[in-house]
């Protein structure tokens, strides 16, 4: 089989924050209902992570697991993964009605960490990063810039981001900008 | 600006992470409506000058859509509530006539 090749082959900026692609992530989209056995099963054992709570993400051993939508999971693993963790969801979905698509080459993934990631989050996002109001385990879809992106914080503070591969450079480029050595605004 | 909160997600955000949907509550009669019925379905809207319901989805966000009742002239948004629903819910009512003395639903139609 052929290597995966991530959006942008791990490509990498330093400037008032860390920005990275993610290189070849496992993203597998979850839907049905939130509250039924097989959505809590197929996401336990593909993460090991417990449901999480509206707009959080929880972190298990083996991934983690966000809040999209009221009927809508996604599910972070390895990318070989992947492709068992739809093979199980769809055998343990069963009659019942539920959906699960293996998204890993349809997303982008960056991580964004250093002391000045929220300012660099924040100039993109209409969302309020400042410390208090945007910790760790929360998950939230906005938009960055012109496109929509998903944004989350891990346990140490740094930020998680997926959009659409198609936007990956766009992604990538606004990140480097908002990040240009001197750009600190210092509101956070 | 605009801030709508998502009853489906429970985001607040502005007007930019969602995408209008115009009037709510728009009734399609049938089947067999007449053709004044049916051009009304599609065309006739309210456009008031003051209180008004409308669809919005949360188009950057959750992607669901839901129901606003807002001010058109002073921007007010008097709440959100669910799209699965005929006409706004007390709740929603009560908050529009303790801001708006005298207003009742179905009246301003
Ligand atoms: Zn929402």
């Amino acid at each position: 089989m052929s290597d995966p090749i991530s959006p942008l082959s791990g490509a990498r900026f330093d400037g008032i924050a860390h920005i990275e692609e993610a290189g070849p992530a496992g993203m597998i989209t979850l839907r049905g209902d939130l509250a039924s056995k097989p959505v809590k099963s197929i996401a336990a054992t593909v993460t090991g992570a417990k449901l999480p709570a509206q707009g959080q993400i929880v972190f298990g051993k083996t991934g983690a697991v966000a809040w999209m939508s009221p009927d809508e999971l996604m599910l972070f693993c390895a990318y070989e993964a992947a492709p068992a963790g739809v093979e199980l969801a769809t055998a343990s979905f069963g009659a019942a009605h539920g959906l699960a698509v293996d998204v890993s080459d349809a997303r982008a993934k960056f991580r964004i960490s250093g002391p000045a990631a929220r300012e660099v989050m924040g100039k993109i996002f209409p969302i309020d990063f400042a410390p208090g109001q945007f910790e760790p385990g929360r998950f939230r879809r906005s938009r960055m810039g012109q496109i929509a992106a998903a944004v989350w914080m891990e346990a140490d503070g740094s930020f998680g981001i997926i959009c659409f591969r198609s936007v990956a450079e766009y992604a990538f480029a606004l990140l480097n900008e908002s990040a240009l050595p001197g750009s600190a605004v210092g509101i956070y | 600006m605009l801030i709508l909160t998502c009853p489906c997600c429970g985001v607040s955000a502005e007007e930019t992470e969602f995408a209008a949907g115009g009037e709510a509550h728009i009734t399609r009669f049938g089947p067999g409506a007449s053709d004044e019925e049916f051009r009304d379905y599609l065309f006739a809207r309210e456009n008031p000058k003051g209180v008004h319901f409308e669809r919005w989805r949360h188009a950057y966000g959750c992607g669901k859509w839901f129901h606003a009742a807002r001010c058109t002239v002073t921007l007010e948004v008097f709440g959100t509530y669910s799209a699965q629903t005929l006409e706004p819910p007390l709740a929603i009512r009560d908050a529009i006539a303790a801001r708006r003395p005298g207003w009742t639903w179905g009246a301003a139609e």
